[in-house]
């Protein structure tokens, strides 16, 4: 059975859930009001004010953050009058031998590359947003890598790695962290409180309206 | 925050799906479409004509995640070499080494992390992919609490593949200690990809479908 119904109710788009495809008339949300779906209440809508200028600041925030965690070493470790460190960059690189080379170009991508994209795409998709201006071309592209790159990027699950590798090299040797660990915590939180910040709708209809 | 209500076309009673409405939905930002549309014009997305993803792909990534689950299992995720011996651990006895160590926290978030959850994780999807469309004993919403379960914990599992990297990036002592990765890192990170791949692959709009059928 199938009920007939325009795509447009009474002048108003709808849009669907993306979770269950219910139907609801396009909102328009005022600021600081959540918008739930009413059969699995998925928030569809949360815009907050200045959004848009502060998720900017957050990924600009994260992209020094970022930086500074790549080069710098991490952890150091020393034993027996030896003394090793490494940076991010060497765990990624700890696969580079034979035939796990490849696993060494994903763990880089993982922890590296991957958040950094994310970074940049989301800074060229609001920058002209928070100047008022046209969007760049092909920023509707770039948002929509950001958001299908989400969960591939893994910087946070990263930071917990080094934890638990701390606690199984303790009995052998002293280690202790480096700027480039405390850096890297930094922007974990920094990318949750952005995550949370962003309102995917908001961005998707000012994109819209802003185009041409 | 306050709560927006939002309007539903139609009278105020039935919730009623964009499918069952004829019409086509993005299922990135959702806005809605007239059948035969092909892409959306707000967000680019391009826009399937059945308005679901099919189920092949879920059931093909989860497959090959069970597949290099396996090997991941059974070949060492570390191979250490100290003064006195050389050790190869797999993950499994990874777990077993930290627990006899004492360190029982950390031992509990690699056993969780490499073995409860890629499990977990096969059976919830299986369960969910040949549940769709049915009632089940579990509730529709249920079923989608286990589902964004699933998609939220999944890349956790990763962490294992992590410690073998920080470990052999820094654990290079000339003679005294020395640890390399093993070959079950390469499988177990497959494993865990191709896992969440399957999960990306399972439409959530078709575990809701069951809960239309109910009206
Ligand atoms: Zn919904
Ligand atoms: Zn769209």
């Amino acid at each position: 059975m199938t009920t007939e119904l325009p795509a447009d109710f009474a002048g108003k788009p709808l849009i669907a859930c993306p979770t269950c495809d219910t139907l609801h008339v396009e909102p328009s949300v005022p600021t600081n009001h959540a918008a739930c779906c009413r059969r699995c209440g998925r928030v569809l809508a949360a815009p907050r004010e200045n959004a848009v200028r502060n998720v900017l600041a957050l990924a600009v925030t994260s992209t020094i953050l970022m930086t500074g965690a790549v080069f710098f070493p991490f952890i150091e470790l020393q034993a027996a009058g030896l003394h090793n460190r490494a940076s991010v960059l060497d765990a990624a690189m700890a696969f580079s031998q034979g035939i796990m080379a490849p696993l060494a170009i994903a763990v880089a991508f993982l922890i590296i590359l991957i958040p950094t994209a994310r970074l940049v795409a989301i800074i060229y998709t609001l920058l002209p947003l928070v100047q008022k201006r046209q969007p760049y071309r092909f920023a509707a592209h770039a948002f929509r890598l950001a958001e299908r790159l989400r969960p591939w990027s893994m910087a946070e699950i990263f930071v917990l790695g080094v934890a638990v590798a701390l606690v199984k090299v303790a009995g052998l040797a002293t280690v202790s962290l480096g700027p480039a660990f405390w850096a890297f915590a930094v922007l974990v939180v920094v990318n949750v409180l952005q995550d949370n910040t962003m309102c995917r709708y908001t961005i998707w209809k000012s994109l819209e309206t802003t185009r041409r | 925050m306050p709560v927006y209500n939002m309007e539903i076309p139609g009278n105020d009673a039935a919730l009623i799906s964009a499918q069952r409405a004829g019409l086509v939905a993005c299922s990135h930002c959702g806005r809605v479409y007239p059948p035969g549309t092909e892409s959306c014009g707000r967000c680019g997305s391009g826009l399937d004509p059945d308005g679901r993803k099919s189920l092949q792909g879920v059931w093909a990534w989860l497959a090959a995640g069970i597949l290099v689950y396996l090997p991941a299992n059974i070949y060492p995720m570390l191979r250490t070499n100290t003064l006195l011996d050389s050790s190869e651990s797999t993950i499994v006895g990874g777990a077993i080494e930290l627990f006899h160590h004492g360190a029982y926290a950390v031992a509990a978030i690699v056993f969780v992390a490499s073995i409860l959850i890629p499990i977990g994780k096969f059976l919830a999807i299986g369960y969910l992919a040949m549940s769709l469309g049915r009632r089940s004993r579990m509730s529709v919403h249920h079923r989608h609490m286990l589902f964004e379960v699933v998609e939220f914990i999944g890349r956790w599992s990763m962490i294992d593949v992590f410690v073998v990297a920080i470990l052999s990036a820094l654990v290079h002592l000339g003679s005294v200690a020395n640890v390399n990765p093993g070959i079950a890192a390469v499988s177990f990170a497959l494993s865990v990809a191709f896992t969440m791949l399957s999960a990306q692959s399972l439409d959530p709009r078709l575990i809701w479908d069951a809960d239309e059928e109910d009206r």
